[in-house]
């Protein structure tokens, strides 16, 4: 339902009635085939705010971007001539297939449902007005995301780095971070927007591969690249030259040659220089949207004082409304992995409650048999689409049938003005019968789209549905080949040519399901592990958690606040009893996974404890075997007992321990362990930790001493109000660099000296300390790396867990069945662990909640005479899916396929030097037809 | 008579295919003589294909994953 807002939410937690308005497209979704000629035809060219932030143009009639989903055209309602003035109608005239509606209208609808997820988004910031930035004043000072299309092959400009004012190359570009973000004063948002450090490196990096010689500076207060891999491309992009300058820039001023910017900024030296750049791009921030706001207001979601979701770290995706969760950016500041994983999040907690009505409104269509053609000549029907004038007023499509009816094996012939329309569907389904045709080609638009409903007519059809090809001659031929129609319609024949030999080639496939069992195995008893286990046991299923330790709680026993300061131990203890009460739960403490085989919906996994052996048998599996402080060797750690890990800190400032209580300067050094060349990765959590530890020891008492030494403070999203809160109490903040560490003496038993280089004075500056407080890394057991071995998933070079895709898919293994949450993935705080395990259990709902899961029919099959066991495509097979298997009499052998773990990459294919493997439907005998005819 | 190449190229599915396509979307103009082969992944491609298309007279394989 596009183009549809929530008007109101009625009801409680289970049982809603929610309002929606849906208006008008003005284009019947059904008949739009998206070709485009609508909007070559408008006249009315409109400044395009809705994709290319206003550098570019648009239509009245458009598509945001051509990726959009769905691909349908809209009218912009108001710049439409027709629409407004009564007159025009070009739209109309030329679609092709009437799919132009200038009656729509706005209509409203009422939808009952269990819960609702609130995922409005936000906007960014708009820096218009405000003098510092002189944007909308030089024409040169765009915003990161106007650079963001700047840059894009898709863009205004086609990826050519050139500047607004006058279409120069851009040699010497400048980055100002922080524009809407952390400035009370002229934004009025006083939080962290969290993603505009790492961007500003990307669009950086990206502009250097567009202009390799470009010059680029990026002027921070902190680089916050707290994520997974951040550092590493931080890291990256110095190496690659990019100057990163920590000065906030005051205000930019016209340069001395035309459109240039200059302005002054503080070098680390602490020298005042001039510079000028072709552009300046500011990295604006997040912000909730009016309508968002509004939206929120109607359904009775209360935000907090930032516009942002008022949830508890305990609950993550609860909004103070039961039974309305949120996710994404309205909850706060983030990343696209935090988004999609705050979705699934969200998505367990929306139908934990609905368990009981899963698939209740499910239909299940109906084929009828399928008519066995093995043994039969192929009988090959081509269809020629004409896609209106999209095909037809390019190539020559009468030639073209004319030509396909003298291809071998080809019986049928037809043309048809859309071959995917309904009618359509129904003529194929009776000429195969009718013709007694046995393969089908279909020479049109792109597989991508358009295969699957094609395969549908085929089932409906009683035909095998992997009896099919398409020829595109769309998107492959007429559209990229538009001036040429004489080549294009050759290019044509040779692309129904290939289909039509490839199709003759190809054999029916049978459907491939597997069976599953419901239960989960969760590896790892912290709060990741336990709020998977309730989380899946919530949704109905069993689960077996295993845990090393003698109980459960991990280091969530070790924790005492959340940044919003919650109090974690509360949580943990209904957690701890929750779990005990739960049926569906069985603990294994003391226990370990020994051994483990299997695959999605069929793993067997041993776990061995005090009681012995026990073989499990489950569907899915959940790795949460979190992370351990990293004990320093720095900074006099174990040579006075004055100096503490943050954990052990927290734990002796809990017992009021004489040291803590009388102590009157206390220091904190970040980054122990962290952020260095043997760990290059931040842990996320210590900058956070330290604000709060130090606003509490002020808070206790504000004649104390506390001094926070600090590389980049990573107090992300809302944390910064910490940090704030903590510089307003009078804590100390001292930047070092890496290259000079503070210095740690120890005086006495009772006195510590720490040197650090101060950024301020430029000179070494010493301070006494009562206690010393390190903010050690965040390390993986050791357990991870058993683990990946006995389920065969990967580890990343800092001995975290490899989700499957760090963006798209990150609490998944890329092996079906298995995922993954919690410090054993990354370092990251309470809320986003228990974000993720919901996550977890959301995805890992998908296999567990079906007794059987249908598996895609293009597998790798084995040809028993062909294959001899030499076994070199074990090794390629990116999936484990194969196996050595000894035959009799020995020497014997062959490899055997697991059909489940195979995804039909035909990696074995290609390194089978007996042609003894192949890939259904992408042979090497089907692919080597293809060749052949498209060479012919 | 200018020559003219006849390329043939292998599109994994999930990627390279799937940008032949927006191209054809975004209605960008290129050369007719190339020959586009769908495959599940690039890894498919048995290095024999690349031979075999060669022998058959193509001028250039793109391997596109």
């Amino acid at each position: 339902m596009t183009l549809t807002e929530l008007e109101g939410v009625e009801g409680e937690e289970g049982n809603f009635t929610v309002r929606l308005k849906q208006h008008p497209r003005y284009v019947d979704m059904d008949k739009c085939i998206a070709c485009g000629e609508c909007a070559r035809k408008c006249p009315k060219k409109v400044r395009d705010y809705n994709y290319n932030e206003g550098i570019g143009f648009r239509k009245a009639i458009f598509v945001r971007y051509p990726q959009a989903v769905p691909l349908k055209y809209r009218i912009d309602a108001d710049n439409c001539i027709q629409l407004q003035k009564g007159k025009c109608g070009a739209c109309q005239k030329v679609c092709p297939t009437g799919a132009i509606k200038f009656d729509d209208v706005e209509s409203t609808r009422e939808v009952k449902v269990g819960s609702v997820i609130l995922a409005p988004g936000s906007q960014i910031f708009n820096p218009s007005g405000i003098r510092t930035w002189g944007f909308g004043v030089f024409p040169n000072v765009v915003t990161s995301l106007q650079f963001e299309r700047y840059l894009s092959a898709s863009g205004p400009t086609e990826g050519h780095l050139i500047r607004p004012s006058d279409n120069k190359p851009v040699k010497k570009i400048a980055f100002l971070q922080c524009v809407g973000s952390r400035d009370h004063n002229k934004a009025g948002h006083g939080y962290c927007s969290s993603v505009c450090c790492m961007y500003a490196i990307k669009e950086t990096l990206i502009a250097m591969e567009h202009v390799p010689e470009l010059d680029a500076s990026i002027f921070f207060m902190d680089m916050r690249t707290h994520g997974k891999d951040f550092e590493r491309y931080y890291n990256h992009a110095r190496d690659k030259g990019v100057k990163f300058r920590r000065c906030r820039v005051h205000s930019l001023e016209p340069g001395e040659r035309e459109g240039d910017i200059a302005f002054r900024y503080i070098t680390d030296e602490g020298k005042q220089v001039a510079e000028e750049f072709d552009l300046v791009v500011l990295s604006v921030g997040m912000e909730t949207s009016p309508e968002a706001v509004e939206l929120c207001g109607r359904v009775g979601a209360k935000l907090n004082h930032n516009r942002f979701m008022d949830t508890s770290n305990t609950t993550p995706v609860n909004t103070s409304r039961p039974g309305i969760y949120a996710c994404g950016t309205i909850v706060g500041p983030k990343n696209i992995p935090h988004s999609v994983m705050q979705a699934s999040a969200a998505a367990a907690a929306a139908s934990g409650q609905l368990r009981q009505s899963r698939f209740s409104l499910t239909k299940t269509k109906q084929f009828p048999p399928e008519r066995d053609v093995r043994g039969e000549e192929p009988r090959v029907g081509v269809f020629v689409c004409h896609c209106g004038s999209n095909i037809a007023g390019v190539i020559d499509v009468a030639a073209l049938a004319d030509y396909a009816a003298t291809l071998p094996h080809v019986a049928f012939v037809e043309r048809n003005l859309f071959t995917c329309s309904q009618d359509t569907q129904e003529l194929i389904s009776q000429k195969i019968k009718e013709q007694g045709l046995n393969r089908i080609v279909v020479a049109a638009c792109t597989p991508r789209t358009h295969e699957a409903l094609f395969k549908e007519t085929l089932k409906a059809a009683g035909l095998n549905e992997y009896l099919f090809e398409m020829a595109n001659i769309r998107n492959q031929a007429s559209w990229v080949h538009a001036g040429e129609p004489l080549a294009a319609t050759d290019k044509a024949k040779d692309l129904v040519r290939m289909a039509v030999a490839k199709v003759a080639l190809l054999e029916p496939l049978p459907s491939l399901s597997v069976s599953v069992n419901q239960a989960a195995l969760v590896v790892g008893g912290g709060m990741a592990g336990m709020t998977a286990a309730l989380g899946l046991a919530e949704q109905g299923f069993d689960v077996h958690l295993v845990d090393k330790a003698s109980r459960l709680g991990g280091n969530s026993m070790h924790l005492f606040k959340t940044w919003k300061n919650e109090p974690i131990q509360d949580h943990v203890q209904k957690v701890l009893s929750d779990i005990s009460a739960n049926e569906r739960i069985k603990v294994y403490v003391n226990s370990q996974i020994t051994q483990a085989e299997g695959f999605v919906g069929n793993f067997r996994s041993t776990i061995s404890g005090p009681a012995g052996e026990t073989v499990v048998e489950h569907g899915a599996a959940i790795m949460a075997t979190g992370g351990k402080a990293h004990k320093p060797e720095e900074y006099a750690y174990g040579q006075s007992r004055r100096v503490f890990t943050a954990l052990e800190f927290d734990k002796l400032h809990l017992l009021q321990d004489d040291r803590i209580r009388s102590g009157k300067n206390f220091v904190f050094i970040q980054c122990v362990g962290s952020r260095e060349p043997a760990r290059p990765y931040c842990s996320r959590v210590c900058c956070t930790h330290s604000v709060q530890a130090a606003i509490a020891l002020k808070q206790e008492n504000p004649e104390r001493g506390v001094y926070i030494l600090y590389r980049d403070l990573r107090t992300y999203g809302q944390r910064e109000e910490l940090y704030t809160k903590a510089r307003e109490l009078g804590v100390v903040f001292i930047n070092y660099e890496m290259h000079v560490k503070p210095q740690v003496k120890v005086l006495s038993d009772e006195r510590l000296e720490v040197l650090v280089w101060d950024h301020v004075l430029h000179q070494p500056f010493s301070l006494d300390a009562d206690v010393l407080i390190l903010a050690t890394a965040i390390v993986t057991h050791p357990e991870v790396s058993q683990l990946a071995q006995l389920y065969k998933v990967p580890v990343d070079s800092d001995g975290f867990f490899q989700e499957a895709h760090v963006k798209l898919r990150p609490v998944e293994f890329s092996t079906d069945g298995l995922f993954l949450a919690g410090l054993a993935h990354y370092p990251k705080p309470m809320e986003e662990t228990i974000s993720q395990a919901k996550a977890a259990v959301s995805r890992a709902v998908t296999v567990l909640s079906k007794t059987r899961i249908d598996l895609d029919s293009i597998k790798a099959v084995v040809d028993e005479a062909a294959c001899d066991g030499c076994a070199l495509c074990l090794d390629v097979c990116p999936y484990h899916a194969i196996t050595l298997e000894e035959l009799e009499p020995a020497p014997k052998r062959h490899v055997v396929i697991n059909t489940a773990q195979c995804k039909g990459c035909g990696c074995c294919e290609a390194t089978c030097p007996k042609n003894g493997v192949n890939v259904s439907g992408f042979g090497y005998d089907q692919l080597a037809a293809q060749v052949a005819a498209a060479l012919a | 008579m200018s020559f003219e190449p006849k390329i043939l190229s292998f599109n994994c599915n999930w990627c390279s295919y799937a940008a032949a396509d927006l191209a054809g979307t975004n209605r960008m103009q290129y050369p007719a003589s190339l020959r586009i082969v769908r495959v599940m992944c690039s890894g498919m491609v048995h290095p024999n294909l690349v031979v075999e298309a060669f022998t058959k007279g193509a001028d250039g394989v793109m391997v596109m994953g």
